[in-house]
């Protein structure tokens, strides 16, 4: 049986992690190798880097830690923020990362998507969604960390983002993101009964009941927390078991 | 002995050199893997990687625009008779014809046709990714020590499907069962990741630099 899975994500800037795990004994509790390494022992399902590096020049700094990263961890990994171009991918996929998360460049360009499941498989390519409530059971799309609306309508997005290839959506409602207070469990529900897709639920963990409802009521598949991983709040293993005794199957 | 990992333009190599290079740190033979797209290293090697990360028409493009390099795939795994494995995409290249966006003949090592994934259970998403039991159906010496419960890592919308069950090593079930590992002869696969499989896809490795077909 497939297992549902719980997917630590780890800030990247200039090859060095934002809001790293601080309660555990790491030499350089900056370096994203050594967190991916910790979060690889602890069971991990899979990695996610969310690289929010502003300028380009120091882009190369990204790809030597997912190198670096690939190296020391024998899990998959995606990689996401700053995706614009097919070779941007290639360059990601090279390095070694399993999957690349496409987020603005779409919304610019949607073929942009249909090109990259092409050139590089459906799987390796996840349509990163943020969104927003708007009104009741609507939710709209939005860029620049929440700040900038698109008009366009979230459900909708995902069916099309499927219809162009993408292998998976990352949904982050940009509502509870930072609060702590749960997913946006009918945005969730609603993404994930659109669409064939397999959807990461994220934005808002502050309980691990958080990550039961994400998947018991969002029907997500995967669950995406990062504070409350890094903080040492609770450790990968007692979310899977949280899970498991929900009897949600997760790989323990 | 020599490993060699075939760069056909396919992603993920280097987690596949890195995993195939812990894993040779153990053998108990001196073993050196080197990810080569040249034809006449891929035709003396002592074992064949194939990775695959891609569309199957892309992959099989990929292998046709390097010269030479399907005759040394042929010289090294049909005449020479060394061990090969095939790691997602690049197990289903073995298939006779691949109909992922377009149909594409495969290598047609062994019988069979990759097709998509179409569980009766339609709540079951497309593509199977995650982690995922793998069960033995036979006591073939790549899966030696997986015992039940082993979890590996896949990420696929097309399966191989078979024309011979004698084929089949192991599965995976996701609304039925898919094959999880092929062999025959001294040709093998994976439609799991095992350099992203953690300890158990390390094993299988471990077994696959070990074996004597």
């Amino acid at each position: 049986m497939l297992k549902m899975r719980v997917i630590p994500c780890l800030d990247v800037k200039d090859g060095r992690v934002v809001k790293g795990i601080n309660f555990v004994d790491l030499v350089d509790a900056g370096d994203p190798v050594a967190q991916a390494q910790f979060y690889d022992s602890e069971g991990a399902d899979e990695l996610c880097f969310l690289d929010i590096t502003a300028s380009a020049e120091n882009r190369d700094t990204l790809y030597d830690v997912v190198g670096r990263t690939a190296e020391k961890c024998f899990m998959p990994l995606t990689v996401g923020g700053g995706v614009r171009t097919v070779e941007d991918i290639r360059r990601l996929l090279l390095a070694g990362a399993d999957k690349v998360s496409i987020n603005t460049a779409a919304i610019a360009r949607p073929e942009f998507v249909r090109e990259a499941a092409r050139k590089f498989g459906s799987q390796c390519i996840v349509a990163a969604i943020d969104a927003k409530a708007t009104g009741p059971e609507r939710w709209e799309v939005f860029t620049h960390g929440g700040r900038r609306k698109t008009g366009i309508d979230a459900v909708a997005w995902a069916c099309r983002l499927a219809d162009y290839g993408a292998g998976e959506i990352l949904l982050t409602s940009m509502d509870r993101d930072g609060t702590k207070s749960g997913f946006d469990i009918p945005l969730t529900r609603a993404v994930a009964d659109a669409v064939r897709l397999p959807v990461i639920a994220s934005g808002g963990v502050g309980t691990l009941d958080h990550l039961v409802e994400g998947i018991r009521d969002g029907h997500a598949t995967a669950v995406l927390a990062a504070s409350i991983f890094h903080f040492g709040t609770y450790r990968i293993g007692e979310a899977k078991a949280r899970l498991a005794a929900c009897d949600i199957p997760v790989r323990l | 002995m020599r490993v060699v990992i075939v760069d056909y333009g396919s992603g993920n190599l280097r987690s596949a050199a890195k995993a195939f290079e812990r894993a040779a740190a153990e053998n108990e033979i001196p073993t050196d893997v080197e990810v080569t797209s040249a034809p006449e290293t891929i035709a003396f090697a002592d074992c064949v990687v194939l990775p695959g990360v891609g569309a199957f028409a892309d992959c099989r493009r990929g292998l046709l625009a390097v010269p030479g390099l399907e005759a040394a795939l042929h010289e090294a795994v049909v005449m020479r008779a060394r061990p090969f494995l095939g790691i997602c995409v690049g197990m289903q290249l073995m298939a006779e014809i691949g109909r992922e966006f377009e149909a594409v003949e495969g290598l047609g090592w062994i019988a069979g046709e990759v097709v998509p994934i179409e569980p009766a259970d339609r709540s079951l998403k497309i593509p199977h990714m995650g982690w995922n039991e793998v069960e033995r159906k036979s006591a073939h010496p790549l899966v030696a020590g997986l015992g039940s419960g082993v979890h590996a890592y896949f990420v696929h919308s097309y399966h191989f499907r078979l024309a011979d069950p004698a084929d089949l090593v192991a599965t995976a079930d996701y609304g039925g069962p898919l094959a999880a590992v092929i062999a025959r002869d001294n040709i093998a696969g994976t439609q799991f990741h095992p350099e992203k499989s953690q300890e158990g896809g390390l094993r299988l490795i471990r077994n696959f630099l070990r074996w004597h077909p």
